[in-house]
């Protein structure tokens, strides 16, 4: 699963212009694609290859994310990119796949002439045509179960479901075929699918249309899980999982798709197994992904304001975890919260518990916390809804527990 | 005010070509086969016939852990088979390897699949009879029912994307028409114009269930025109029937970008599979009947023989010589090398991340630790 990025500009190094825009930091895996363009790893050192692009943006990026705070200070005198909603770079991204590569297709309901339920393709299918950006009817086993088969057989085809939870109607093609063919066709069979859509809890849509899918499809061997929480990581996101060639789920929020952010203009894809860091700290790592990213960072402002230093790491990839950063995370803090939106029985958070206790047993100073959403179904009632989810007040309380 | 009846009262007809005797039936139009076309049809069925016999057996014996047989059905398996272009890609639900054997899989292959040894292309990851070869382009056997209709509509929309001059060719039986799968497939080929044909091999069992009890309409054909789609009802058992009506179908869903749905009638002689005995849920003289009085195999020879293409010693022959070379397949495939312990973990990605490569790992010291129990004839 090696991460192809492209990173262009000059060899110069990152001068005054601070534009921290995240490009790659390979970690442990270089890159072996066979494509030109440039790898920057993380210590800001470029390998050679040419490409068009070269001669667009002359930044060079290093590692550092974009967070909120520094990035109104940063891109004095340059032109930082270009502003959009989250649903708006997940649409870009798939545009600039499909321009790519003609195998990628789409395929859900409403994806069509309609745009999707909430627009991400609205456009493609005036641009690319009717079969290749397709309405289907309503069976989400059925139309899941066609991108296996067209995934198969050399497309690359993105399957929207309209509500994550409706994709509970595809488990036996998710779990069964897409996660298996590849492994007892005895690799002969691909099958390079993104199965995506909009999951967790919105503003008053009932139990059954705030499910938490990834709780569900975590154990699922052959597939590779991502959750957006940015419109920057949203592209970058969709178009790693786009090239891969493993099965990858893209987790998306109904309530982050308007989110307003200024990304690069150049072409970026990210890592799909990173993690990112959201804010560096030293006193406790804060783990999280998707909206509730947003609840952290609100109470991460009450917390400095305390005189506490949280470490937020977004970890984004939900399958497999990011245990390298977690774990340096781990190693410098010695305490680890988990703020997540599944449920506490059989959650992502559950499985990170776990997974942080058996690998950094001896850096922690005190068990592991994890503030999840209770073992009931969403509530349709706005008051009852609200305290389901995880609360900036009760991180900040959890927060101060740790760290007595 | 009128109600459409639940049943028209005449049952849709079968198209035949070939009697129980094997003669052309007078009047009925078809296109001929010629002599190496219906030699190759025929030695295909008997090497199916012999295959599954001797398979069977090797599982009773212990040998592999399970076997299904396609007895009963050889006319279907190796006249569709026939009536296909090797570009045409197939996906099968699992009683149709017959269609495999005409692509040119050999006895050994077969045999290296059942034993799940280090020559297996699936690499000793699925059971018996769940054969896969992309070079064939038939795809590996996934034993949920239906799961690859779905699939083959999407196969279809991705030959129609490339514009390519084949279709897809997909088998259930008459049970898995019940799945939802089933109903969206052909749903959805018909909404997408796509060339796919779906071919329903209606043996009239579902494990112990008959088909009694598995649907109330006429059969499967009737339901294709509530998706609209163009079907037609055929005697599974007659070889040219099956052929003509194959070859017929791939040219129109190719031509017309559509789908078109096959009803196979036949009958399922054998068990179920190897863990089932059919004798407790059906009579013995109905099993009897269907291997004598209507077997496919036999219709057909009486027909090849007819023209003067194949003889009683070139069947003896032929047999005998099958007999042994699956015979020595099997020894060669139970003799060959398991597949290696690190196969547990490859394939699962196109690479491993790190909790795989962090689990083999593991795995190996364990295996370090205590070589006495592990088996010596599986390599690392």
């Amino acid at each position: 699963m090696a991460a192809i990025v492209q990173g262009i500009g000059a060899t110069a190094a990152p001068s005054a212009s601070s534009n921290k825009f995240l490009l790659s930091s390979l970690g442990s895996s270089l890159l072996e694609k066979k494509r030109n363009f440039f790898v920057v790893r993380s210590d800001g050192k470029c390998y050679t290859g040419l490409n068009q692009q070269q001669r667009r943006a002359q930044n060079v990026v290093t590692n550092a994310v974009a967070t909120k705070e520094e990035k109104a200070s940063a891109a004095v005198g340059s032109k930082p990119g270009h502003e959009l909603l989250l649903f708006e770079a997940l649409r870009e991204g798939l545009e600039e796949e499909m321009d790519r590569d003609p195998c990628v297709c789409v395929m859900g309901e409403d994806v069509g002439h309609y745009g999707g339920s909430y627009k991400v393709t609205k456009g493609l299918a005036e641009k690319y045509g009717d079969l290749r950006v397709l309405d289907t009817p309503i069976a989400e086993n059925s139309f899941t179960g066609m991108g296996i088969g067209a995934a198969m057989t050399g497309l690359r085809p993105i399957v929207e479901g309209m509500n994550m939870g409706f994709l509970l109607l595809a488990f036996n093609q998710i779990s069964n075929n897409c996660g298996m063919l590849h492994y007892t066709s005895g690799g002969q069979f691909k099958i390079p699918i993104v199965i995506r859509g909009p999951g967790g809890v919105g503003r008053q849509l009932g139990a059954e249309h705030s499910q938490r899918l990834e709780s569900y499809f975590q154990s699922i061997p052959g597939i590779q899980m991502v959750a957006c929480s940015t419109a920057y990581n949203a592209k970058g996101l969709m178009k790693a999982a786009i090239r891969s060639d493993n099965p990858v789920i893209l987790f998306e929020h109904v309530l982050l798709y308007n989110l307003k952010e200024r990304i690069p203009d150049e072409e970026y894809v990210l890592n799909l197994e990173e993690a990112e860091m959201v804010r560096p700290g030293e006193h406790v790592t804060i783990l999280t992904y998707s909206r509730m990213r947003y609840h952290v960072m609100q109470a991460a402002k009450t917390l400095v304001n305390k005189g506490y230093d949280p470490e937020v790491i977004d970890i984004r990839s939900l399958k497999p975890f990011d245990l390298y950063t977690i774990g340096n995370s781990v190693k410098k803090t010695h305490r680890v919260l988990i703020v997540e939106e599944c449920m506490r029985t059989g959650g992502i958070g559950a499985s990170l518990t776990a997974a942080i206790n058996e690998n950094f047993h001896d850096h922690l100073d005190a068990p592991i916390v994890c503030l999840s959403s209770q073992d009931v179904p969403t509530p349709y009632a706005g008051t009852l809804e609200e305290w389901t989810l995880v609360q900036p007040a009760q991180i900040v309380a959890a927060v101060e527990q740790l760290c007595l | 005010m009128n109600f459409t009846s639940e049943s028209s009262g005449k049952r849709i007809p079968c198209f035949r070509v070939l009697d129980d005797n094997g003669y052309p039936i007078a009047g009925s139009i078809f296109e001929q086969v010629n002599k190496e076309v219906a030699v190759r049809m025929y030695s295909g069925m008997v090497t199916l016939q012999i295959m599954d016999t001797i398979l069977y057996e090797t599982q009773r014996q212990g040998r592999i852990s399970f076997y299904l047989t396609s007895t009963g059905e050889e006319a279907i398996n190796l006249a569709s088979a026939a009536a296909l272009s090797p570009d045409d890609v197939v996906l099968p639900q699992y009683r149709e390897p017959g269609v495999l054997l005409w692509r040119g899989f050999t006895l050994q292959e077969f045999a290296n699949q059942c034993f799940g040894n280090k020559a297996d292309y699936g690499k000793g990851r699925q059971m018996p009879i769940h054969y896969g070869s992309q070079k064939h382009n038939y795809f590996t056997v996934s034993s949920p029912i239906a799961t690859q209709l779905p699939q083959a509509a999407g196969v279809a929309y991705s030959l129609k994307m490339d514009k390519k001059d084949a279709c897809v060719v997909t088998y259930m039986g008459d049970g898995g028409t019940s799945e939802g799968d089933f109903h969206a497939a052909l749903n959805f080929a018909a909404v997408m114009e796509v060339p796919v044909i779906f071919i329903c091999r209606n043996n009239g069992w579902a494990i112990s269930t008959p088909i009694t009890e598995q649907f109330r309409s006429d059969g499967v054909v009737v339901r294709g025109q509530a998706y609209g789609i163009r079907s037609i009802r055929v005697d599974g058992n007659d070889a040219l029937a099956v052929y003509n009506s194959v070859r017929t179908a791939r040219q129109t869903a190719i031509n017309e970008q559509r789908p078109i749905l096959i009803e196979a009638l036949t009958y399922r002689v054998g068990h179920h599979s190897t863990s089932d005995d059919s004798t407790k849920y059906r009579a013995v003289d109905e099993i009897e009947h269907w291997k004598t009085a209507q077997n496919p195999v036999s219709r057909f020879r009486k027909w090849v023989q007819g023209n003067g293409w194949w003889t009683d010693e070139d069947e003896s022959e032929f047999r005998s010589n099958i007999r042994k070379q699956l015979m020595e397949a099997i020894q060669l495939a139970a003799r060959k090398e398991k597949p290696p312990i690190a196969n547990l973990f490859t394939d699962v990605y196109e690479e491993n991340p790190p909790n795989l490569v962090e689990q083999e790992r593991s795995l190996g010291e364990t295996i370090k630790k205590h070589p006495q129990d592990y088996p010596s004839d599986v390599p690392l």
